[in-house]
């Protein structure tokens, strides 16, 4: 069964990736999954203020998810974090911990701020991606990049990085998935509506496979930042 | 026994090599027969030793580096200095090489904004204590200033000084290189630029072969006939240690 | 001010010299407007890129009732967001008043200067008009975000098209937008002309706009009219800095308007 925009079930929308976007920052990045445009800049490890905040045994990451007003797909997006865009920061930061050794950085915050330029469906996913290349940009040691994708159970089907519309279909279950690419822990997982197990679990190998798709595309752009040089 | 690649960029997550053939350094790990990288870096292989160079990333600082940092705030007793890497750097009052008498208001020695060079006396796991009681450590006077990454500074520098010294003399500029990649240049305005832009372009295409010679080509075509500084001129500041290797 | 980049930016400008090597009333380079930078949720977009600054623009639209004094037209809103992602000095919060001078001062030049033909946004008088709001966000903010914002506003004005309006239901459909471009009558836009040390310049580097003495943006019309204006700046300026600083403005500003 072909998909409201033409895609296989199995079938990522175009990618688009790039590093180094933000010159202020410790690293950057931009991934792109079909209409859905993430940008993410990491900033540290440096001090974390207020004082008191501050942990000798371990640093804090930190991470804040911002749709911009305008990247929504209806009314505008009022400014200033509410309960979504604050939980999501947090799912994320602990999507991303898992690869990194904070225990490196007393004292020390890892900021990543994710903007979102223009959005249909997989946000979180796509800022997820974003972030971890920006991390690996600002030069942290990583285990492994994290490569995140929507899926989806609907029409009995199970299909990959849903869109926008697909999302709003009636009776739509929606999965976000992360995971580190090599090994193919899950550090990301979230279900939002009814599906049995066995269909779960073969929707969560079926990410699996996708998400290394995905990693191609986070490696090959972190590496263009230097091919220029290297061939020059 | 396969064989790796050598400066070729890797990412993390990247599987190395497989098998127990070779050891993981610095900038890997093993994960069961693989080695992974944990960096955006430069494989480097010496005989079974496999290690990753990062290309970008925070200073790490280290006891005997000299660096080049800002002040950021002080109490009655410290100055607390940003050097770009996690972590404040703090100078003592006791650690200068004036007499600061109790009380005395330290933002009259160095305030807000200052730049500064000094020694890493002590590192601990959330300190970095700096001093600076030594030749050529002091505070900067108006200059330009230019951020490399601290993994490019053995290159800005060279082989004993060799990458540095002929900018100085070309550009007829005063120099200090930050081990925290913070470089501060003073000279006449066009020759600062031209400096700057040396710097810039070593600090941007580091890993070319032929580098040396480029560099000279451009001090050469754009710096000013200004007269090189003599050595009286100049504060000695040592460029120690960590030299470029490669 | 005294820190050491003060006094370097001072004596560089002795010698009419800055420290990118421009001269005092130079642009940075690359200076340009890419429109459409998310068509698909936006009614109108663009970015900005002025040297290593980047900032983004999106124009969405909303149905509401007019104010009590203007019942026959339409209402434009400008709002600025410093994200922390752009500059490592900024901060999650809400707006501070750096952010509020930025959006208040944008908003003057398009208001003043009649940018949008109000009336032409009423759908109903007395009962419904369209609000134009136009958000305002730093990607790099490597200086000169009062130029770079205005420039990125006008420009994602003119790139907006109207949504689809059923009167009947009184709801907009976002997902069809209309071939119908936004009355965009007039092009204010503004430059800021910095003083350091009795030098005039325009677009500073972050250090440059740390070390202004005073500054002065002017929102200037096509004919040359001026609409707004703000100062700003610690110290003072004479009638003769306004003169010439008014002139660089509407200099400026023209050479601007060319890249819309």
């Amino acid at each position: 069964m072909k998909r409201n925009d033409g895609r296989a079930p199995e079938e990522l929308r175009k990618m688009e990736a790039k590093t180094g976007i933000i010159k202020r920052a410790d690293g950057s990045a931009m991934f792109r999954i079909g209409e859905t445009i993430a940008y993410a800049a990491v900033y540290g490890p440096r001090e974390l203020h207020p004082k008191f905040m501050q942990n000798p045994e371990k640093g804090l990451l930190r991470c804040n998810y911002n749709m911009m007003a305008f990247s929504g797909s209806g009314d505008r997006v009022r400014p200033s974090a509410n309960r979504r865009s604050r939980e999501i920061s947090m799912v994320i930061e602990k999507a991303l911990e898992p690869v990194l050794d904070l225990t490196a950085y007393p004292n020390a915050v890892i900021d990543i701020f994710i903007e979102l330029v223009q959005t249909d469906a997989g946000t979180r996913c796509a800022g997820i991606c974003a972030a971890a290349m920006a991390l690996a940009d600002a030069g942290i040691p990583m285990k492994d990049l994290v490569s995140a994708l929507s899926v989806g159970y609907l029409r009995n089907e199970i299909v990959v990085d849903i869109n926008g519309e697909e999302d709003m279909n009636e009776g739509a279950t929606d999965i976000a998935f992360a995971c580190l690419p090599i090994t193919g822990e899950i550090s990301l997982l979230q279900v939002d509506g009814e599906i049995k197990k066995d269909v779960l679990l073969k929707a969560l190998e079926k990410a699996k496979e996708a998400a290394k798709k995905i990693a191609e595309v986070q490696r090959k752009a972190l590496k263009e930042r230097y091919h220029d040089k290297h061939d020059a | 026994m396969e064989t790796i690649e050598n400066k070729k960029i890797v990412v993390p997550g990247e599987v190395l090599a497989t098998g127990m053939d070779f050891l993981p350094s610095s900038g890997t790990y093993r994960d069961k027969d693989k080695i992974v990288s944990i960096y955006v870096g430069l494989t480097n292989v010496s005989g079974r030793v496999i290690r990753v160079i990062p290309l970008r990333g925070r200073y790490m600082p280290k006891r005997d580096d000299t660096i080049v940092g800002k002040i950021m705030d002080m109490t009655f007793s410290n100055w607390f200095i940003d050097m770009g890497c996690a972590n404040m750097g703090v100078l003592s009052v006791r650690e200068i090489s004036e007499f600061v008498e109790r009380g005395a208001d330290l933002a009259e020695y160095f305030s807000h904004g200052d730049y500064v060079v000094c020694k890493i006396s002590k590192v601990t796991r959330s300190s970095v204590d700096l001093s600076m009681r030594g030749p050529g450590l002091r505070k900067l006077g108006p200059g330009k200033l230019v951020q490399v990454d601290s993994s490019k500074v053995p290159r800005v520098i060279g082989k004993q000084g060799s990458m540095i010294s002929m900018i100085k003399d070309k550009t007829a500029c005063r120099i200090v290189v930050g081990q925290n990649g913070t470089v501060w240049i003073q000279g006449a305005p066009e020759d600062e630029m031209v400096a700057a832009e040396a710097i810039y372009k070593i600090n941007q295409e580091s890993h070319r072969e032929g580098l040396t010679e480029e560099i000279a080509a451009l001090l050469e075509k754009k710096a000013s006939k200004n007269k090189p500084l003599t050595r009286e001129d100049e504060e000695p500041i040592m460029e120690r240690g960590r030299n470029e290797t490669e | 001010m005294t820190s050491m980049m003060h006094d370097h930016i001072t004596a560089l400008l002795q010698k009419e010299m800055r420290e990118d090597g421009r001269k005092p009333l130079e642009y940075r380079k690359p200076i340009k407007v890419e429109y459409d930078i998310s068509p698909k949720s936006a009614e109108g977009s663009a970015r900005v890129t002025m040297g290593d600054t980047i900032v983004v623009a999106g124009v969405k639209l909303e149905v509401g009732t007019p104010f009590p004094d203007s019942q026959d037209e339409g209402n434009l809103m400008v709002n600025v967001e410093l994200t922390p992602l752009s500059n490592p000095d900024y901060e999650l919060g809400p707006p501070s008043v750096v952010a509020i001078e930025y959006a208040r001062v944008v908003d003057r030049a398009l208001r003043e200067g009649h940018a949008l033909d109000t009336k032409k946004l009423c759908i109903k008088e007395g009962e419904k008009v369209w609000t134009v709001i136009v958000d305002l966000y730093p990607i790099n903010d490597a200086g000169n975000l009062f130029d770079a914002f205005s420039l990125a506003a006008l420009a994602a004005l003119k790139n907006a098209n109207f949504p689809t309006f059923d009167k009947k239901t009184e709801k907009i459909d976002y997902k069809k937008k209309t071939k119908t471009p936004l009355p965009l009558d007039k092009s204010p836009l503004e430059v800021t002309v910095i003083k350091i040390n009795g030098t005039l310049m325009v677009d500073p580097t972050i250090e440059e706009w740390k070390s202004v003495d005073a500054r002065l943006t002017v929102g200037v019309l096509e004919n040359g009219v001026i609409c707004a204006m703000q100062k700003g700046g610690p110290k003072a300026l004479t009638m003769e800095d306004i003169s010439k600083m008014v002139d660089i403005a509407v200099e400026h500003t023209a050479k601007l308007r060319k890249l819309l």
